[in-house]
């Protein structure tokens, strides 16, 4: 069977259109281009339908009551900014304090830094070795001045799902509002509003196989009818709670993607699981000195995250250059910090600069994964044999014990 | 981040890669980065009785940049007399691989790697003069 280079296997930082995705919307760019608010000619109210639908199809995949607790942005980044500012902006009379975790998505933690800076305090949760977050540690952190708690259901670095139902337990109990960055698990982890007692949830299309640049904001409306204040000012649209003129296309292309993921998501995870297992086995079988970063069981079916020991991760990405996976080394961004989700799960900063990332999704091929096990091998094995750190490790050098020149 | 050709063929050829007898009183090894910064090269020369770098040999844990940056710097120095590899300037290794302003670290890191390599040499030398009593200078051409 011939492999087409390069591979994608960065399924957590965007994933392909589906064909049946593309075919869904094609209709709303052309015929039937109207603007959702237009309330006077049936192009509008074409528009309109086609978006309501979405709406209830989205509210039925993630278990909210209604369409009309579905509110449409531009993707989760937005959402996020929308769901803890908003929340804050709206109930700041009441308290002004926010529990989040060191792990969220940088939509949620540099939204709560900015927060900060004009009063609030945010507690930032730790989490375990294995990037799981600890409910009673979000009881514990509860006072009488908490507004919100804002936990993600899935991380985007290394896949740890998190306790979202028994975090929902408390925060209902406990009578705080509960926010859920849902992104990287929606459609490949159970995420149920009602049943997990979230309040609000961010989600976004292009991370299951729809378009980029569409997302959306689940807000309760009953039990309790949760309020925010609108970030955008403008035509007012989206029940005064986000203006501007709706993406129809994305919006229909979103929905769509949603349907196939409740239709084939379960079997597809299941899948997927069977190729990431295939893949960490194949490079396990032939290398030593491999950590697997993360939660061993409860993860994403898809990711697959790995520290080899004394090569850097830029380094092997380079090798490995006809496959996109990504790194949480220093390197890959201008910051020179290593991963900050892998530091606070307590990972030594030489396995942060050696982890990899490796994503695997709907289009990912058994072939495909043996072709990755077998590229990464070989080529960790050329790099280790030009490190010195693994020269030494050989030598059995203590590498901690060394006085290293920091720079 | 996309790599100069430069950087790829060094990365992908690169040259003088091994490890030298850091026993051997010619040879001098220089150590520098840290693992916690996501880069660490080893840089290693044997100076001839002339004074001459007449094989540098270099491992690094890094990335592309950095392996490029510690190839780069073995093949100039080799052939060179200590004092002008000790010349070599950090800049000369970023504007010869075209370093993006984030990787001009890695460069630093080679012009490091060569001065502390020198530098071990020279303490090897002048401990071993001192225990033989003989000043440095006179040792010249006299070892083997
Ligand atoms: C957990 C998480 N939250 C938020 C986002 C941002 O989503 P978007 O790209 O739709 O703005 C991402 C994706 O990068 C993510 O992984």
């Amino acid at each position: 069977m011939s492999l087409k280079l390069p591979i994608y296997m960065d399924y957590h930082a965007t994933t392909p259109l589906d064909p049946r995705v593309l075919e869904a919307m094609l209709p709303y760019f052309t015929e039937t281009f109207g603007n959702a608010a237009s309330r006077t000619h049936r192009f509008g109210w074409t528009a309109e339908a086609a978006v309501e639908d979405a709406r209830e199809t989205i509210a039925q995949f993630i278990g909210a009551d209604s369409g009309k607790e579905i509110v449409f942005t531009s993707g989760a980044t937005e959402s996020d900014n929308l769901a803890i500012k908003g929340v804050a902006e709206y109930y700041k009379s009441r308290g002004n304090h926010i529990i989040t975790t060191v792990i969220e998505h940088k939509a949620v933690l540099d939204s709560c830094k900015r927060l900060e800076k004009e009063g609030f305090e945010v507690t930032y949760l730790p989490v375990d070795s294995t990037g799981m977050v600890d409910p009673e540690a979000v009881r514990a952190a509860i006072t009488d001045k908490t507004l919100l708690v804002s936990v993600m259901l899935a991380n985007n670095e290394v896949g740890t799902i998190q306790p979202i139902r028994e975090i929902g337990a408390i925060t209902r109990e406990k009578k705080v509002l509960f926010h859920c960055d849902a992104v990287q698990g929606l459609g490949k982890t159970p995420f149920d509003v009602k049943e997990m007692n979230v309040d609000l949830a961010s989600l976004t299309a292009h991370k299951l196989y729809g378009p980029k640049g569409v997302g959306a904001l689940y807000i309760r409306r009953s039990k309790p009818r949760v309020r925010l204040v609108a970030q955008m000012d403008g035509g007012g649209h989206e029940r005064g709670n986000r203006s501007g003129t709706l993406n129809v296309p994305s919006i229909v292309g979103f929905a769509k993607a949603c349907r196939i993921m409740q239709e084939e998501g379960e079997e597809e995870a299941r899948r997927i699981q069977a190729l990431r297992d295939r893949l960490h086995d194949r490079i396990r079988a032939r290398l030593d000195l491999v950590t697997l970063n993360g939660h061993p069981e409860r993860r994403l079916a898809g990711n697959l995250n790995l520290s080899f020991s004394f090569v850097e991760g830029e380094g092997l990405m380079m090798a490995i250059k006809d496959v996109a996976v990504s790194s949480g080394s220093a390197c890959t961004s201008a910051s020179l910090e290593p991963s900050y989700v892998l530091r606070a799960m307590g990972l030594d900063e030489e396995l942060a600069h050696s982890s990899i990332r490796f994503g695997l999704g709907r289009f990912t091929t058994e072939a495909e994964v043996d072709y990755v096990a077998d590229l990464v091998v070989e080529k960790v094995n050329r790099l280790r044999d030009m490190s010195p750190l693994y020269e030494m490790f050989k030598e059995g050098v203590d590498l901690k014990s060394i006085q290293w020149t920091p720079h | 981040m996309s790599y100069s050709n430069k950087v790829i063929e060094h990365y992908e050829n690169p040259r003088n890669v091994g490890t030298l007898d850091k026993e051997d009183p010619q040879v001098g090894t220089g150590l520098v980065g840290a693992p916690a910064c996501g880069d660490v090269m080893r840089l290693q020369i044997k100076v001839n009785d002339d004074g001459v770098i007449e094989d540098a040999r270099f491992k690094t844990f890094g990335c592309g940049s950095a392996i490029a940056s510690s190839s780069l710097a073995t093949e100039w120095i080799k052939g060179k007399t200590v004092a002008e590899a000790e010349a070599l300037k950090n800049s000369q290794i970023a504007e010869e691989l075209s370093l993006p302003p984030v990787k001009i670290h890695c460069s630093v890191l080679a012009e490091d790697a060569i001065k502390s390599a020198i530098e071990d040499y020279r303490q090897k030398k002048a401990a071993r003069a001192a225990l033989e009593g003989t000043a440095p200078t006179a040792l010249e051409g006299t070892d083997s």
